[in-house]
């Protein structure tokens, strides 16, 4: 896969938001939490069997599994 | 069946909203902002009273009310759970959300952290389509400048045009500010900022605006209600219906104006997905062009990041958890030995006094008081109380720290695997305090399925109630001279197993009655705090030690009565009690215990602590043996009556999984709503350690 996701960014790196593909519950979630196509994330670091991993939004840090930052298209 | 309305969320806030005003001119204050930002803080410090604080988010499940008075204004502040949104995904944001917009509070305080502003402001947005009468608390300013982080507060009121106080919850600062702010806001009428959403949208609200406005004559806020009524969800078009009494989206008058307005937004290309993406997309843009010029994001401190990988990596992220754990066991286990010595010399030196003072008494009153109802309080005291009181701060502090969502985040791949949730860890780190609150805290998982699965394997970890018995039994039995270190160590394989157990348990149960896939998860790993020791130190003590010395004066008294009745009453040769362990027994052999062992815990399902005193009274009971001095001494009796490492093995075991005290169950009950869940919470920890120690037992008896 060639589509560059919240998953393909390093641990240190940054990436900007494209498109959330979720539906229903958990995309309110990640647009509640700030994950609007423009918004920047950092991921910081992972969890001891690298699922899931932690990014920077908007000053928080929030755990998502890698399942789902697969769903979550970088612009 | 399930989770119904009445036992959660809104449930909850039924019994926030009963809030009456004590004098005519009080006002009634709700305190709403995103989890972890301190409101439960904010609310002690306003109101004296003592919520549940800690650095985790979900701590708050249901609300609470307290009253603040300060110069010439009284206020009523309710406590409502953390909700990043008004557009409610989890039971706690639709409580918080019925109690903003249909609580009918005089004002909302919507509390923000200084350095995470631009998220909070999506809530404080949000609560201006509701009401004008908001005052915005930014909180937690204190970290915030050790960030580098210092918010522009007039920058902030001045865009929002809504009063704004900075505080510092937890030491104190700036809480006057807030009550006057939040008189004003609940007194004045102000204009505040309102979200400029897209041409077509902003066509499609004044379409409905007008009509709405007659129907709902100022109940809601018109704006509120036409932007809901396009979105369409129907849990939000429930709760307006229930506040109102009416279908609002069924009025004849509205059905014109709304499919106009609807036919509006088709036309400008919006889906209902879309619709709703663009209210949060709107939403955050006011946010971002707002703290643009009040608050600057940064990144979080180089050191945080640091120490947080430290705590995650894959070579240190487990071993420091388990040596977290083993050190706070060891702690526990080394200063209890020193009160339990002194407790117990104090308490049964007053026991002799009082067998003294009863000198003159019946002989079987004063048995019944001082052998029976005296001697098991004494227990409980000097021998199950004093680890609680040392192991409980302790966890507040890890938990005050902000550790826990680590754990959480250490340990959700493995939840994942099982069908369930890696908030479940946070649950079952609330279950070793105590059980029940442990069933209460899994409100704070959003699926129902993964919901239950927490609620049920709960009591797969060992309640503080639990822990002193485990201690005891490995000190006397496993530790030998090795002495607490090991103790300690053993300890903590021993929770491991449990948490293994919860793995296998919540396994078995996402292949079983709860079918299904893990559902998407979010969690939010907060900065860490320096903990307020001395606060925490005088809260465990007030709350959980009082509390459980109170638990056990009505629970312990009236066992240890009924069991030292049984001991010395006699039907035909044998006493009571010898009747009752003697049909026990050959059941309770089977799995490796005695009858007494079985009796005293079915004796203790009120609460966990008595298994243990109970189980002593009973064989001290018969008069062979009369006291004990400490831990060896109690070797000595319990081997007298039996007990091989096969019999302290099994009882461990037992001890680990069984079933739920009774405030549990009656906790699950009323979180779950069904008899049925009720009974497998029951079953499925009990058949677990049945199985187990029939399996030991048997193995045993081999060799």
């Amino acid at each position: 896969m060639s589509e560059k996701t919240l998953f393909s960014i390093p641990v240190g790196a940054v990436g900007t938001v494209g498109d959330v593909r979720l539906s229903g519950a958990m995309r309110r979630r990640l647009l509640d939490l700030g994950l609007v196509p423009g918004a920047q994330v950092t991921c910081l670091y992972a969890a001891p069997s690298g699922n899931p991993r932690a990014y920077l939004i908007r000053g928080s840090v929030i755990a998502l599994r890698n399942r789902d930052a697969l769903n979550v298209a970088l612009a | 069946m399930g989770l119904t309305a009445s036992s959660t969320g809104t449930g909850a806030v039924a019994r926030g909203l009963s809030v009456q005003k004590e004098q005519p001119g009080d006002l009634i204050v709700a305190l709403a902002g995103n989890p972890n930002v301190g409101k439960s803080t904010v609310f002690n410090a306003l109101t004296g009273m003592h919520q549940h604080t800690g650095n985790w988010t979900g701590k708050t499940v249901s609300c609470a009310s307290g009253i603040c008075r300060r110069a010439e204004n009284s206020l009523i502040f309710i406590d409502i759970p953390g909700a990043y949104s008004l557009l409610a995904v989890s039971a706690e944001e639709e409580a918080a959300r019925d109690c903003i917009c249909f609580g009918g509070a005089d004002a909302v305080v919507v509390v923000c952290d200084a350095g995470c502003l631009e998220r909070n402001l999506n809530l404080v947005l949000q609560i201006l389509e509701v009401t004008p009468h908001v005052a915005v608390c930014v909180n937690l300013l204190d970290e915030a400048a050790k960030r580098g982080i210092h918010p522009d507060l007039s920058i902030l009121e001045k865009r929002l045009g809504i009063p704004v106080a900075g505080t510092s919850a937890r030491s104190g600062k700036g809480l006057d500010v807030l009550v006057r702010r939040t008189a004003e806001a609940a007194r004045e009428t102000y204009l505040p900022c309102c979200v400029r959403y897209p041409q077509a949208v902003e066509d499609a609200v004044n379409i409905l605006e007008m009509p709405l406005g007659n129907l709902l004559e100022g109940k809601l806020s018109e704006r509120w209600a036409a932007l809901r009524l396009l979105e369409g969800d129907p849990k939000c078009l429930d709760a307006i219906a229930s506040f109102l009494g009416w279908r609002l989206e069924a009025q004849a008058a509205i059905q014109p104006p709304l499919q106009q307005a609807r036919k509006c937004l088709e036309d400008a290309g919006y889906t209902g997905q879309s619709f709703r993406d663009t209210l949060v997309s709107s939403i955050y843009a006011s946010a971002e062009d707002i703290c643009r010029e009040a608050a600057p994001a940064v990144s979080p401190p180089r050191r945080q990041v640091t120490l947080d990988r430290l705590l995650t990596q894959r070579a240190t992220g487990l071993p420091v958890m388990l040596l977290l754990l083993a050190l706070v066991f060891y702690i526990t286990i080394q200063g209890a030995n020193y009160i339990s010595d002194f407790l117990y010399s104090v308490l049964f030196r007053f026991g002799g006094c009082l067998s003294g003072w009863l000198s003159g008494a019946p002989w079987w009153l004063r048995g019944a008081l001082v052998d029976g109802a005296y001697r098991t309080v004494a227990w409980i005291v000097s021998v199950m109380l004093p680890p609680m009181a040392i192991f409980f701060p302790l966890f507040t502090l890890l938990e005050d720290l902000g550790y826990l969502p680590r754990v959480a985040f250490n340990l959700d791949n493995a939840f994942r695997k099982c069908g369930a949730c890696g908030k479940q860890s946070l649950t079952m780190c609330m279950g070793f305090g105590c059980n029940a609150a442990g069933v209460t805290g899994c409100r704070i998982i959003d699926s129902r399925r993964e919901r239950l699965i927490a609620v049920i394997t709960n009591a797969f970890v060992p309640c503080n109630g639990r822990f002193p018995a485990l201690i005891a039994i490995i000190s006397m039995f496993f530790a030998g001279t090795a002495g607490n270190m090991a103790a300690a160590g053993i300890l903590t394989l021993i929770i491991a197993c449990g948490v293994g157990m919860t793995f296998l348990a919540s396994g078995f149960l996402s292949a079983t009655v709860l079918k299904g896939v893990s559902s998407a998860m979010a969690l939010e790993l907060p900065p860490f705090r320096v903990p307020q020791i001395g606060k925490v130190i005088i809260r465990s003590v007030f709350d959980r030690t009082l509390f459980v010395l109170g638990r056990a004066l009505v629970v312990a008294a009236p066992t240890g009565l009924v069991i030292w009745t049984l001991a010395n009453v006699s039907a035909g040769d044998m006493t009571l009690l010898a009747h009752l362990t003697g049909f026990l027994d050959p059941i309770a052999a089977l799995f490796g215990l005695d009858g007494v062992l079985l009796a005293a815990f079915i004796l203790a399902l009120p609460a966990n602590e008595i298994v243990l005193p109970a189980a002593v009274m009973a064989y001290t009971a018969s008069g062979a043996l009369t006291g004990y001095e400490n831990l060896a001494s109690l070797k000595t009796l319990l081997t007298a009556n039996g007990w091989t490492w096969v019999t302290a093995v099994c009882t461990l075991i037992f001890f680990m999984f069984h079933w739920p005290c009774s405030t549990t169950l009656l906790t699950i009950r009323k979180e779950t709503g069904s008899v049925k869940w009720t009974l497998i919470s029951f079953l499925l920890p009990t058949i677990c350690g049945l199985a187990l120690c029939f399996l030991t037992a048997g193995v045993a008896r081999l060799f």
